[in-house]
């Protein structure tokens, strides 16, 4: 089963490396991770997306914890999230071909920002499995290259009784 | 602000080698072991004149066993220092090895200037990236600024919670710039907060379940030594009246020569005490990790015990066992709070069948025999220092015998690379135990094996008078693996035979005493004037090298499953 944790690190050298080998050392299975400052200089945020059992899984976040310089480690496990990916693409793209492709990506809210003879580079963010989903509605055309983030999440606040 | 004003609220500035010095000596170190080299010589200058013992081992890796023992041995925590590249990476055995038993050490490393950090620089290796999965915690200082705190959170996180070696390494033009000492304050560190007290709901449940228990079991592990929980662990056994088995690392945890001390358990464990883990319908587990050696497979491992486990180290619980009770907290502070609530219950039938296996499958050995049995050196060593002596060992066949045939009864009297396993550690270990305590007896009981990986620091012991005894059971193999290719590999002794040197001379010429023993009527007063020696003494006894370690769970298979019980009945 997949899990995003959501870890506040300490904004420090050496910090990717400790979590990275930490996981490559006790033989777990990252799927994706993405690091990126937070509001406090002093501490970034990590969002590490695993595949595991219940029990691997409770056992990463202890051993996460166990690292000095990880402050907070969140499972969202059952909590609703907003879990986003952000891909940029670029496919291959004749100007005959332009409108039908521009229409798909249209679609997938999708933003242009490149364009050339022959091909378009695009901007897709989304839960993962609509960016798998634009992933192959271009693969007919021809994929050039793709770069993703990996998984970023945030958990929503629960609501209050007057919201309901 | 004024410069070098002492005033204890104001900041000072010093250069970084006597910040180092300074912030030691602020948290009270009087011993260092550790090797010079060039990155390190500023720092070795003002240690020229510091109130502090140094010993020089003869490599970095001896160094950092001593550190290590001399922190086994006290509770304290263990400082070494290397020099870059080469110097740090000799320690990293020493490093892993106090990792995987939770030893509280300080290592400081000497870097290449900042400047030339990444350049490949004479002497550079990327210390912090090379330790970093062997310590609990290593930071390198590129800061002035934070050097001075750097040093007192070490000691912090190295000694705290579950301890554990933490690394700092600071090249060299830190050590000569000027540092400010900012005043000590509380340390806080968001990433680290230890609750060593237990929450009372679970301590309530585990009590409970004790009271309701027919058969319980107390498994304790180097959690209870390192709490100092022996005290409250006699308490609970005795007042809710529960016999206790301790893991290699808990060895003297409890006392063995009480009745309902089972002695150790798991792969080389008693007959009884194996027995009583897998029949208990309670198993309470302090301070202990549920290791491989200790449970055998897992699936069979205490079938029928609710498990209550009690850790400082939440990692630790749920890991390997399913556990119905957890508590996170300190072994001592939660075994206290537990003392109120136990209620005494006779458990007759229970400690009636303990006694029946204990009569019927002691610790045995050939008593018989003309040649000299390694378990027999053992129980002679142990008679003549009346079990009060502190033993250090190496890894192998040996270890399990002093562990198994030297009856121990204070907690930090036995000294053993548990966890990593590292051949080697027994002389070193040794040397800082008797650091720590000049007027005590301490032995290592060796391997011929395991004693060759470091038996340099002979020189060590000989250049400091430390009347360390080496006592080697020399079979002229390396004994475990030679067991289990008997065992497992149809007795081909692939590359596990040696040729030894003559260890006496080897110890004479190092400045120690020599001994060599072949005959068993030998054996006793070799002991005698191993003990009555004022230098250190080797004494090298050629043992029967056919004779293995049992009873033996071979891997695998479940704690019950025992070979070797027939061979006691024969003996």
């Amino acid at each position: 089963m997949k899990h995003i944790l959501s870890a506040l690190v300490l904004n420090r050298p050496g910090v990717l490396a400790h979590v990275a080998g930490m996981f490559a050392a006790r033989a777990f299975n990252i799927d994706s991770l993405a690091v990126g400052r937070t509001d406090d200089p002093t501490l970034s945020r990590m969002t590490i997306v695993i595949l595991g059992d219940d029990k691997v899984v409770e056992q990463v976040r202890k051993q996460l914890m166990k690292i000095v310089e990880v402050v907070k480690v969140q499972d969202f496990v059952g909590q609703d999230v907003v879990a986003r990916d952000l891909m940029l693409l670029s496919v291959a793209c004749t100007p005959e071909k332009r409108p039908e492709i521009l229409a798909l990506i249209e679609m997938f809210n999708g933003k242009v920002v490149d364009i050339g003879a022959k091909f378009v580079m695009v901007e897709v963010a989304g839960p993962e499995s609509k960016v798998e989903a634009f992933i192959e509605s271009c693969r007919p055309y021809g994929i050039k290259s793709i770069v993703r983030t990996g998984t970023v999440a945030m958990a929503r606040q629960p609501r209050t009784k007057s919201e309901e | 602000m004024s410069k070098n004003n002492n005033h204890p609220n104001e900041t000072i500035y010093k250069p970084g080698s006597q910040v180092i010095v300074d912030m030691l000596l602020e948290q009270g170190v009087e011993v260092m072991f550790g090797y010079l080299g060039g990155v390190v010589l500023p720092l070795f200058d003002k240690l020229y004149d510091a109130p502090i013992k140094f010993v020089i081992p003869r490599h970095e890796q001896g160094g950092c066993h001593m550190a290590d023992a001399y922190a086994r041995a006290t509770g304290k925590t263990g400082v070494v220092i290397a020099t870059s590249g080469p110097g740090a990476t000799n320690l990293t055995t020493g490093l892993a090895t106090a990792m995987m038993d939770s030893v509280p050490l300080v290592a400081i490393t000497g870097q290449v200037r900042t400047s030339l950090i990444g350049n490949d620089a004479f002497q550079e290796a990327d210390t912090t990236g090379i330790t970093r999965p062997i310590t609990k915690h290593n930071v390198i200082v590129k800061d002035p600024n934070t050097l001075a705190q750097t040093i007192r959170e070490a000691f912090h996180i190295a000694g705290n919670g579950r301890p554990g070696p933490v690394l700092i390494d600071i090249p060299v033009d830190m050590q000569l710039a000027e540092c400010p000492i900012p005043p000590k304050t509380e340390i806080e560190l968001p990433g680290f907060k230890v609750k060593s007290r237990g929450h009372g709901r679970q301590i309530a449940a585990a009590v409970a379940a004790i009271n309701d228990s027919k058969k319980p079991v107390l498994y304790v592990g180097g959690g209870c030594i390192i709490s100092g929980a022996s005290e409250a662990l006699r308490a609970v056994a005795q007042k809710a009246n529960i016999p206790v088995t301790t893991t290699l690392m808990a060895t003297g945890a409890y006392d063995q020569s009480r009745p309902e001390s089972l002695d150790m358990l798991g792969m080389h464990g008693s007959a009884y005490a194996n027995y009583a883990v897998q029949y208990a319908d309670v198993l309470i587990s302090v301070g202990a990790r549920f290791d491989d050696r200790v449970t055998g497979k897992l699936d069979t491992f205490a079938p029928s015990a609710k498990i209550i486990h009690i850790d400082l180290d939440p990692a630790n619980i749920g890991k390997n066992v399913h556990v119905d009770i957890p508590v996170v907290g300190d072994a001592r502070e939660v075994l206290e709070e537990m003392i109120d609530g136990l209620e005494h219950r006779p458990r007759k039938e229970w400690f009636e069948q303990i006694a029946a296996w204990k009569s019927k499958h002691p610790f045995m050995y050939d008593k018989k025999t003309d040649v000299i049995k390694p378990q027999y050196v053992i129980e002679e060593v142990c008679r003549q220092t009346h079990g009060d002596a502190i033993i250090t060992t190496g890894v192998g066949q040996h270890q399990m015998w002093a562990a198994q045939f030297y009856k121990y009864s204070k907690p930090r009297q036995f000294i053993t690379s548990g966890g990593l396993g590292t051949m080697g550690f027994g002389l070193p270990s040794a040397i800082g135990a008797q650091v720590a305590f000049p007027d005590r007896t301490v032995i290592d009981i060796d391997g011929d094996s395991s004693f060759n990986m470091t038996l340099t620091e002979l020189s060590t012991a000989a250049m400091y008078n430390l009347p360390v005894k080496v006592a080697i059971l020399n079979n002229g193999f390396m004994g475990m693996v030679r067991q289990w290719q008997e065992l497992f590999y149809h007795g081909r002794y692939s590359q596990s035979s040696l040729k030894n040197p003559n260890f006496a001379d080897v110890a004479e010429a190092l400045g120690c005493v020599g001994i060599t023993v072949k005959k068993k009527k030998d054996v006793p007063g070799a002991v005698e004037k191993m003990l009555a020696e004022t230098r250190p003494c080797v004494v090298d006894f050629h043992v029967d090298p056919t004779e293995n370690v049992w009873p033996m769970v071979p891997a695998g298979k479940s704690l019950h499953e025992m070979d070797g019980l027939d061979i006691f009945e024969m003996a």
